[in-house]
């Protein structure tokens, strides 16, 4: 065995151009194999994660009507007294914040055009709301009491002109079903640098938000942020009771869920196309070898050699290619890796509905996502190598030997 | 006692439609200790002869036995493992294993054997073949780094390996000059002295056939005397 292993080896290194290039084939298919992984890991980890700190929270409490295709503002879909109960939810140990947050619909009215916004109803000294001030382009933060100021989002504000300081005029739909109009003064602009959101969003103080829609001290829903996201099932069912809807992020996000699942799938069939491909290289370099080496592999057979041995040589060989292979992916696709999670990959405003993505994409590598790939290339290459192998192994020792 | 026998053995090559009776009914008997040439000319048959006794092919008719079995009725691996344990070889175009040394050539056999030897006697085995060929100095040359008859030698050795009972020699000496050649007849005639080890070797080469103690002679795929 250890003298197969060494005259495998010794083989390999006869035509070291060629049993590099074999092996780079494979290393260049791994190693964007593993960059593709990653950069998509890494946008649905950061989709997910956008998703979950701007809009769905790990967890949100709610009233067992409320529907949030429709932001009814109607009062018995909302939830009575918000306060209260986020303020109870936050003496929960896994909650790191409880807080209420009105959503309404209504449209902005510019000079030229009206757009349709989104209000966010927040409470400004929540940390729940840090992700908000933390994007502060420009202008200040509000503060609770705040009543003609809000904060309008980045793409948004391009989108109508406006600065800081300047006035918008804000409709919006209310508790009783009718509209209110109301001029309002843009105290700043914030960026979550995830365009999906920033182009509908507008943010104003809960108890302003109230007043305007006429929702009384009522909110949409109480947005719940934890410590650790794998708490979400145990406070789940502490909060559940038979007068609120208790969501979790993963219902809440089901599409960006699905299309991670759906394309994770797809990632594993793009994994075999490639690595066939690569594979056929490595095939290709062990039918030349098996050629090469007929009569040498007839003299093998001739000093008695089992055709099983001489299977497992090719097939060793091939091994070490993949090795190499793998090895050359990983250098690779790691430093493409490496660039990726570091640096990123600016991809500007695709965001797709459902789905909020960054305008910067950050890759993330997943042990199992390199652990899948590596057992791949190996287990795709040595099937390959099957049948040169078996080829080398059934030429006969005569046609091997006769004519020098 | 018989090491080898060919009993009524034929064997047509086909080509498309052109049939080649390489043999034609063969019968011979190969006994211990023999040193046989197998001489005639070119096309008479001798190495696909030499291929039937060596278990490297089979016939198309007739039957050969080899240490007292069946050839036939053997599979693929117990004919290499009957050419393992039973047969060494020396071909006319000195077949080694160029990415091997001499020492390296010489102890592949054993290592495919079952009957292992421990690290330290395989090692003194080897190293007393190439002395035996008066090589002992040469074991870390690969094969590109020697001449044709210390080649030739290497291989002589290798075949002597497994501790054959027979070895099948087809034109050792023919791609070497007379100097070397000579010398490859006077260790191979030496070693059939001292180990009792049986050789076949097939030539054209009337200096080479004044070795043999026995003559077989074929002529179109028949065996004309022996
Ligand atoms: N693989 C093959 N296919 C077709 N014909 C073959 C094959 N091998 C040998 N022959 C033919 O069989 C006949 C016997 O060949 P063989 O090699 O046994 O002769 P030989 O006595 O060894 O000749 P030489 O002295 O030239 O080596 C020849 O006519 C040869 O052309
Ligand atoms: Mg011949």
């Amino acid at each position: 065995m250890k003298q197969l292993l060494r005259m495998a080896w010794q083989n390999l290194n006869r035509n070291r151009r060629r049993s590099f290039f074999s092996a780079l084939a494979l290393g260049m298919g791994i190693s964007l194999l593993l960059l593709m992984a990653a950069v998509l890991d890494g946008e649905y980890r950061d989709a997910l994660d956008a998703a979950i700190r701007l809009q769905s929270g790990h967890l949100q409490v709610r009233a067992l009507t409320f529907d949030e295709g429709k932001t009814s503002l109607a009062w018995t879909d909302l939830i009575e007294k918000p306060g209260d109960l986020a303020m109870r939810i936050s003496t929960l140990a896994p909650v790191l914040a409880a807080t209420p947050r009105l959503i309404a619909s209504g449209f902005v009215a510019g000079s030229d055009q009206s757009v349709g916004v989104r209000l966010f109803g927040i409470d400004p000294s929540s940390p729940a709301s840090a992700p908000y001030q933390q994007g502060l382009k420009s202008g200040a933060w509000l503060t609770s009491d705040d009543r003609d100021g809000v904060l309008v989002g980045e793409k948004l504000a391009a989108q109508l002109n406006l600065n800081a300081g300047d006035k918008l005029n804000l409709t919006t739909n209310t508790s009783n079903g009718d509209v209110d109009q109301q001029a309002f003064v843009v105290r700043g602009i914030y960026s979550t640098r995830t365009p999906g959101f920033d182009n509908t969003t507008v943010l104003m103080p809960l108890v302003k938000a109230q007043a305007f829609t006429q929702a009384g001290d009522h909110a949409s829903l109480i947005f719940v942020l934890l410590n650790d996201i794998d708490q979400t099932e145990p406070v789940k069912t502490a909060l559940q009771t038979a007068t609120y809807d208790v969501r979790t992020w993963s219902q809440l996000n089901d599409v960006v869920v699905q299309t991670q699942r759906l394309s994770q799938s797809y990632m594993v069939m793009l994994y075999l196309i490639v690595l066939a491909i690569t594979a056929t290289v490595v095939v290709n370099t062990l039918i030349m070898a098996a050629f090469e080496r007929t009569r040498e592999i007839g003299i093998l057979s001739a000093i008695g050699m089992r055709p099983g041995t001489i299977m497992a040589l090719f097939l060793i060989e091939s091994a070490f290619l993949a090795l190499g292979g793998i090895a050359i992916g990983l250098v690779l696709g790691g430093a493409l890796v490496a660039y990726g999670t570091l640096v990123g990959f600016f991809i500007g405003d695709v965001g797709a509905t459902g789905l909020l993505v960054g305008s910067t994409i950050y890759a993330h590598l997943t042990v199992g996502d390199a652990v899948n790939l590596i057992v791949a290339g190996l287990v795709v290459t040595l099937v390959g190598a099957l049948f040169p192998a078996m080829m080398a192994s059934r030429m006969e020792p005569v046609k091997a030997l006769r004519g020098g | 006692m018989e090491v080898a026998r060919v009993e009524h053995a034929s064997k047509v090559y086909k080509i498309g439609e052109v049939e080649t009776h390489a043999l034609n009914d063969a019968s011979v008997t190969i006994a211990s200790g023999e040193f046989t040439a197998l001489v005639g000319p070119s096309g008479s048959g001798k190495t696909t002869l030499l291929q039937l006794i060596g278990c490297l092919d089979q016939p198309t008719s007739g039957a050969v036995f080899v240490a007292g079995k069946d050839v036939s009725r053997l599979n693929r691996n117990q004919r290499a493992d009957m050419r393992r344990d039973t047969i060494g070889f020396v071909f006319q175009f000195f077949a080694l294993i160029p990415t091997l040394t001499a020492f390296e050539n010489v102890e592949l056999p054993m290592l495919l054997g079952a009957n292992k030897l421990s690290d330290g006697e395989r090692r003194k085995r080897v190293t007393s073949l190439l002395e035996s060929v008066e090589l002992a100095d040469r074991a870390a040359n690969r094969p590109d780094q020697m001449s044709g008859g210390q080649q030739q030698r290497v291989a002589i050795a290798r075949a002597l390996a497994s501790k054959p009972t027979f070895i099948l020699a087809d034109e050792p000496t023919a791609n070497l000059d007379t100097a070397n050649g000579k010398q490859i007849m006077d260790i191979m005639t030496r070693l059939n002295q001292e180990t009792g080890v049986t050789f076949v070797f097939a030539t054209h080469d009337q200096r080479v056939i004044s070795y043999a103690r026995r003559i077989v002679t074929m002529r179109d795929g028949r065996i004309v005397e022996s």
